[in-house]
């Protein structure tokens, strides 16, 4: 009897709570002022003739950091590469819905899977840097765009490991190989080499799910000054790290036909403090499955 | 315990402990035995299979290596009976065979390896590993056949353009496969991680996958290389051999006539020419003992040769890969 009395009984809502109040100052917006960068209405992935992800629609806002949450399989990470069209390489399968991205169709026919892509970068679980230097790392993308002036594409790197707020630690190394950094380095250096083609959006499947908490709070940080040009879709397995970073969550789970949906889609500090959905709620605060 | 959490109830309501009915000692010696037998036995025939390896470059060195010497890599054959000449035309015809081999094979090999490893499925993609694998079971003296079929009857003469393509038919189904093996290792986020900045796919692979896998898909070449070089059946009927074959006196005559080198070159192709692995398989049939010596002596000069290649290989390639890797 006692030893059950010593143990603490955690309670949810006051873990939330401390959140919910450095949240509330960082941001406190009414969805309606927001402008809608995508919108995705009524998309369903497939593979084959398996519905993967179902009928999903949800608005990304412009200049924020959207986080989209839920358990393992149920469909975010193949929703966030339908986002820039990565399901096409994925064989048999199909989009169907739109991706609307400032207004157009990303999935329209006659739309150039290129710009959508440098439109709509993404930076994946696992640092995933060329085996190359880390100045062609970065310089690899504008080059493909067609700069290839030393000068413009020094100043193009530069910029852009300044961005990611790695330039302090490879200035002097730029030659380097981009594999010989260390881990936290390596993803700093994948979201440079993002940022050196000029995208709207950057996708973010994971990013620190490899990283240490020392290299993940760097990349918390770095996403937090990032927002201010850019607009952030990170998929997470870390609800903390949801409710720290963005201000909108999305959380998906598995439907009883196996397909990936979306449960709640809402403000962060609403999702984990009050959320509407019974689901919801036993997932962010732990009682779940 | 009214609102006892689930976790305490069930401590509770345990079990009282048993007694151990798996004893953590019982059989120990004899797993003990049994482990350190194994061991040993897979130990040993390890040594075993590295037997034939070393014994057969020690003979070769030991026997190839007292009837080695300046004049067998510098002069052309004498007349069979006499003491002394060389085998400089089977080492010229040796390099040529295997370079020109090389040129002819890589560049499709290279290419349709590319095809095989990102579309797999398609039916170009399976017809292609099925034929490499059957390529690769085919006897070489078929494929001298069919060389001699191809090349030799249209042309109406033995040729060293003939043995080229016997080689790099030979070299064919090794370099498809070893380069999409290697292909296939490049983790595929690196793939992704192009594509998603835009990038072709075409272009990915130039500029991504191909340097990733470099030091896997020069190694396939260089096997691939050394297997072809060592080949004699497909010689047989294609470069048939040619014991006065001297690039050196070709390029001196040829430039003295006024022909360009590369009109020289193609000429050179044109003449019937020896190799190595050819001179050796005819030495040993002749009944003349400085000749079977020689063969020795060829022999060694040929497992230098496809060792030195491979060793060139394996330098470049790990001088590329710790640059790109970084130390």
């Amino acid at each position: 009897m006692t030893i059950e009395m010593n143990i603490p009984r955690v309670e949810p809502k006051n873990a939330v709570k401390s959140k919910k109040e450095t949240h509330v100052g960082a941001s406190t917006h009414a969805i309606e002022s927001l402008v809608a960068k995508m919108q995705i209405n009524k998309v369903s992935i497939f593979y084959d003739k398996f519905r993967a992800v179902e009928d999903i629609t949800m608005t990304i806002p412009l200049n924020q950091i959207t986080a989209i949450i839920g358990p393992s399989g149920c469909g975010k990470s193949t929703l966030l590469r339908s986002l820039n069209r990565m399901t096409d390489l994925t064989p048999r399968s199909h989009v169907e819905g739109e991706v609307m991205l400032d207004g157009d169709d990303i999935y329209a026919p006659h739309v150039d899977v290129v710009d959508i892509r440098r439109r709509i970068g993404m930076v994946f679980q696992r640092p995933n840097p060329f085996p190359m230097s880390i100045f062609e790392n970065v310089a690899y993308g504008p080059r493909l765009y067609g700069i290839h002036d030393r000068k413009m594409l020094s100043s193009i790197v530069e910029n852009s490991l300044r961005q990611a707020a790695l330039w302090d630690e490879v200035k002097d190394k730029l030659d380097q190989s981009g594999m010989a950094i260390s881990g936290g380095q390596q993803q700093r250096l994948c979201i440079a080499r993002a940022l050196a083609v000029e995208p709207e959006i950057i996708l973010m499947d994971e990013p620190a799910s490899a990283l240490d908490p020392i290299a993940t709070l760097k990349i918390e940080e770095l996403m937090q000054e990032l927002k201010s040009t850019y607009t952030i879709v990170i998929v997470t397995h870390n609800m903390q790290q949801a409710a720290r970073v963005s201000s909108f969550t999305a959380f998906m789970m598995i439907n009883s036909h196996r397909a990936g949906t979306l449960v709640e889609f809402g403000e962060t500090p609403q999702i984990f403090t009050n959320p509407k959905n019974k689901q919801t709620e036993d997932y962010v605060t732990g009682r779940f499955g | 315990m009214t609102a006892a959490s689930p976790s305490i109830s069930t401590l509770t309501s345990l079990p009282a402990p048993q007694k151990h009915y798996i004893s953590g000692r019982a059989g120990y010696a004899r797993r003990k035995f049994t482990n350190s037998f194994m061991l040993g036995l897979t130990g040993a025939m390890t040594l075993l299979a590295l037997v034939p390896l070393f014994w057969i470059i020690g003979y070769v060195m030991y026997k190839g290596g007292q009837y080695i010497n300046l004049d067998l890599l510098t002069q052309l054959p004498k007349p069979v009976g006499m003491v002394g000449g060389g085998v400089l035309h089977a080492i010229e015809g040796t390099l040529l065979l295997t370079v020109l081999a090389a040129i002819i094979a890589i560049p499709p090999g290279l290419l349709a390896a590319f095809y095989a490893a990102y579309h797999p499925n398609t039916p170009l993609g399976v017809a292609l590993r099925f034929g490499t694998d059957v390529l690769s079971g085919v006897p070489s003296i078929v494929i001298g056949i069919f060389g001699y079929a191809l090349v030799v009857k249209t042309q109406g003469h033995y040729s060293a353009l003939a043995g080229g393509v016997a080689m790099a038919i030979i070299m064919l189904p090794t370099i498809v496969r070893t380069t999409e093996e290697m292909l296939k290792l490049v983790p595929h986020t690196l793939r992704e991680g192009s594509l998603a900045l835009g990038s072709p796919e075409w272009r990915t692979s130039l500029k991504v996958t191909f340097p990733a896998a470099m030091s896997g898909i020069v190694t396939g070449f260089m096997l691939a290389l050394a297997r072809a070089s060592g080949e004699t059946a497909p010689l047989l009927f294609t470069a048939l051999g040619n014991d006065r074959f001297e690039m050196g006196k070709m390029i001196q005559n040829g430039l003295h006539a006024g022909q360009s080198l590369p009109a020289i070159f193609l000429n050179m192709l044109q003449q019937p020419v020896d190799s190595l692995p050819l001179t050796l398989y005819k030495y040993t049939q002749q009944p003349d003992v400085s000749r079977i010596n020689q063969s020795w002596a060829v022999a060694f000069v040929l497992m230098v040769l496809v060792l030195t290649i491979n060793i060139i290989a394996r330098v470049i390639v790990e001088r590329r890969m710790a640059k790109s890797r970084g130390k």
